[in-house]
């Protein structure tokens, strides 16, 4: 495999070997390597000393089921430490069709010329770009498939990005035709900043995939398939109601984060949940279940249409709507899902968009509930850059600053998500230790809190939280690097066997002899260049910890945060 | 006494969202799945006024009871 490195100070591209070091690294293993190994910890994350690199996973392009996320990382605007943010769609298993390890784009154009960048076997072609600027993320994938032909990546950014906006995102074409976000850490602005409005990728006559050992590969994969069939989880939940199943069920247990966090219950939670969800699907004809890449199995995404039939968004996921619904007291799917699509295409993550209206709600910019409220100050000011938007499309706690509000829902100036802490304190953990700033994803303590998967652990008392939350972070920093998606942890956890079938098809595909000490021990590798990276950019121990107002009691249960600053400091220590 | 039975997710099929249940006393959470035909490997989460609950607790007056297959998301 090789690496393809893209400078645009001088519009200048080459290909290196890839260094050995590198081999048995993926995904958010290998971009927060590059980032720690080449970007200054200190740079602006907008300036020409930070690097915005794409990596497939370990896996990306063989016959592994869900194995095609793909890694973005920089160091965030958003968090201003290191981001690993991943996404779906048809990117990594072109990358790694292609033979491309790591996509590594540097430098700054010095003129205020917009780009595009070209992928193909051969290499990379910059040309100028005028023609989509100002455009949101639908028009650029759809015009960029006219332009190239159907079988064509597309990695893009909204007017969000172009604006270099904190909740930029960087969207990538899915097997439909439409998009999924690599959404967290304002990836989007970076891209912005190096002027790279999109990038396209060709795999056409790719060398392909090397797996050392063929046969034992495909032993281990069918394996580890049909492990994720027989759980019950990702084999029939997911494809039947999608994650939005989870309102219903947090909701009941009290840890539904209800108007910024001050309720654990939100009223209108049935007509927003997954079961309504799945019967306005059925009846509007949409489609209740397909996959995010080619060769996913667990299929939780879906198309969601308009009351007249019509397209409206795909991939609706819980967190998207928890957080204008419960987080901003709207009740109305309908809305909630037009609120999704003008996010898409403007290209701005629906978790911090989120966070930053309940802020702007405390802020009486909008009264609470009002989803077309939201609607309009997205399309109207956010997409439109107006000096309302560019405050908004900065996040929570810039919009804080702006309006002097106080109750903020972040950590490292990132949106806590659908969980509330105080409820579910496993998931508190993670929000405050993880290197990322408040990520569900980066140690996802819910599987044993509420869903009952992987053990069970009281999500109301604080034992044991701290170490599920370790345990669950140094899992996902390794599966991050396979490019498996998160939700083969359901099997993973379960089942012995899916978790030896992963470690089996390493070794099968790189010929290594990898035991569970070395699954482990990638991922604590993962964490710790990931910390010291933070250490570097001047984040202390003291950035490790949950917002004032979770000192304030939850209902229905009362619930406060109670895990010590010394417990949490202790959670990442190796 | 009374308690109200919530279902969710594919327990709702042919069954109902939320019931009132009439029960006598030393009612366990088990005695409520089998009084609605609910096979118990289905049932992978109880919860008793939204806290953790197991199959054999036993439910008071006024209580609610919401019960789910197997879920998952993110």
């Amino acid at each position: 495999m090789k690496v393809y490195r893209v400078n645009m100070s001088k519009l200048s591209f080459s290909i290196e070997d890839v260094p050995e070091r590198w081999n048995t690294l993926g995904g958010r293993g290998l971009t927060s390597t590059i980032i720690s190994e080449e970007v200054d910890p200190t740079c602006n994350p907008l300036g020409s000393k930070n690097k915005l690199v794409f990596a497939p996973g370990l896996f990306a392009g063989t016959k592994a089921a869900n194995s095609g996320r793909l890694s973005v990382g920089a160091k965030s605007p958003l968090t201003g430490g290191i981001k690993e943010s991943n996404s779906g769609g048809t990117a990594a298993q072109r990358l790694a069709k292609l033979g491309v390890k790591a996509l590594i784009i540097e430098g700054m154009p010095k003129d205020d010329k917009w780009y595009t960048i070209h992928v193909h076997k051969d290499g990379v072609n910059i040309k100028e770009e005028t023609e989509l600027l100002g455009k949101g993320n639908y028009e650029v994938i759809h015009t960029i498939t006219s332009r190239y032909g159907e079988n064509t990546g597309v990695m893009t950014i909204g007017q969000a990005g172009e604006y270099k906006m904190s909740t930029a995102n960087i969207s990538v074409k899915d097997p439909k035709g439409h998009l999924r976000s690599a959404g967290r850490g304002g990836l989007g602005a970076v891209m912005g900043s190096k002027h790279i409005k999109f990038i396209s990728l060709d795999d056409n006559d790719g060398e392909g995939i090397e797996i050392k050992d063929k046969k034992k590969f495909d032993e281990a994969a069918k394996i580890f398939n049909k492990g994720l069939l027989r759980h019950p989880v990702s084999g029939e939940a997911l494809p039947k109601y999608g994650t939005n199943v989870l309102v219903n069920i947090l909701n009941e247990a009290g840890g539904l984060p209800t108007k910024n966090s001050r309720m654990g219950r939100f009223e209108g939670a049935e007509k927003i949940c997954g079961e309504t969800m799945h019967d306005i699907i059925v009846d509007r004809h949409g489609d209740t279940t397909h996959g995010c890449h080619v060769g996913c199995v667990i299929r939780c995404s879906q198309t969601y249409n308009d009351k007249d039939g019509n397209y409206l968004t795909s991939g609706f996921e819980y967190e998207t709507i928890w957080g204008f619904g419960a987080g901003c007291m709207v009740d109305d799917l309908d809305i909630i899902a037009h609120i999704d699509h003008e996010c898409d295409d403007t290209g701005i993550d629906t978790i911090d968009t989120a966070g930053t209206m309940m802020v702007a709600m405390e802020a009486n910019l909008l009264k609470w509930g009002d989803g077309e409220g939201i609607l309009n100050l997205i399309k109207s000011e956010i997409k439109s850059g107006t000096p309302l938007g560019r405050i908004l499309g900065n996040g929570p706690d810039f919009t804080g600053k702006a309006y002097g509000v106080l109750r903020v829902p972040t950590v490292k100036g990132q949106t806590m998500p659908a969980y509330d802490p105080r409820a579910v304190k496993g998931i508190g953990v993670t929000y405050a230790t993880t290197p990322m700033g408040a990520d569900h994803t980066a140690g996802y303590s819910v599987t044993a809190n509420i869903l009952k998967v992987g053990g069970s652990v009281d999500p109301l008392k604080k034992e044991g939280q701290t170490e599920l939350s370790r345990d669950l972070q140094i899992a996902t920093a390794s599966i991050d690097s396979t490019g498996l998606c998160l939700f083969v942890s359901f099997a993973v956890l379960d089942f012995d066997e899916v978790f030896i079938s992963v470690l089996d098809m390493i070794n099968a595909q790189y010929g290594v002899e990898w035991t569970k000490d070395d699954w482990n021990n990638m991922g604590k590798y993962v964490l710790t260049i990931e910390k010291e990276f933070n250490r570097k950019a001047g984040f202390t121990k003291n950035d490790d910890r949950l917002p004032e107002f979770t000192s304030e009691a939850i209902p229905p249960h009362d619930a406060v945060w109670d895990i010590s600053d010394e417990e949490l400091d202790k959670v990442l220590q190796f | 006494m009374e308690v109200n039975v919530k279902l969710f997710a594919t327990l709702r099929d042919g069954r109902f969202k939320e019931e009132k249940a009439n029960i006598n006393e030393n009612t366990q959470i088990s005695d409520v799945i089998s009084k609605y035909n609910i096979p118990r490997e289905e049932v992978k989460i109880c919860l008793i006024n939204g806290r953790d609950a197991d199959l054999n607790q036993i439910l008071k007056n006024g209580d609610t009871l919401s019960l789910f297959p197997p879920v998952g998301g993110g």
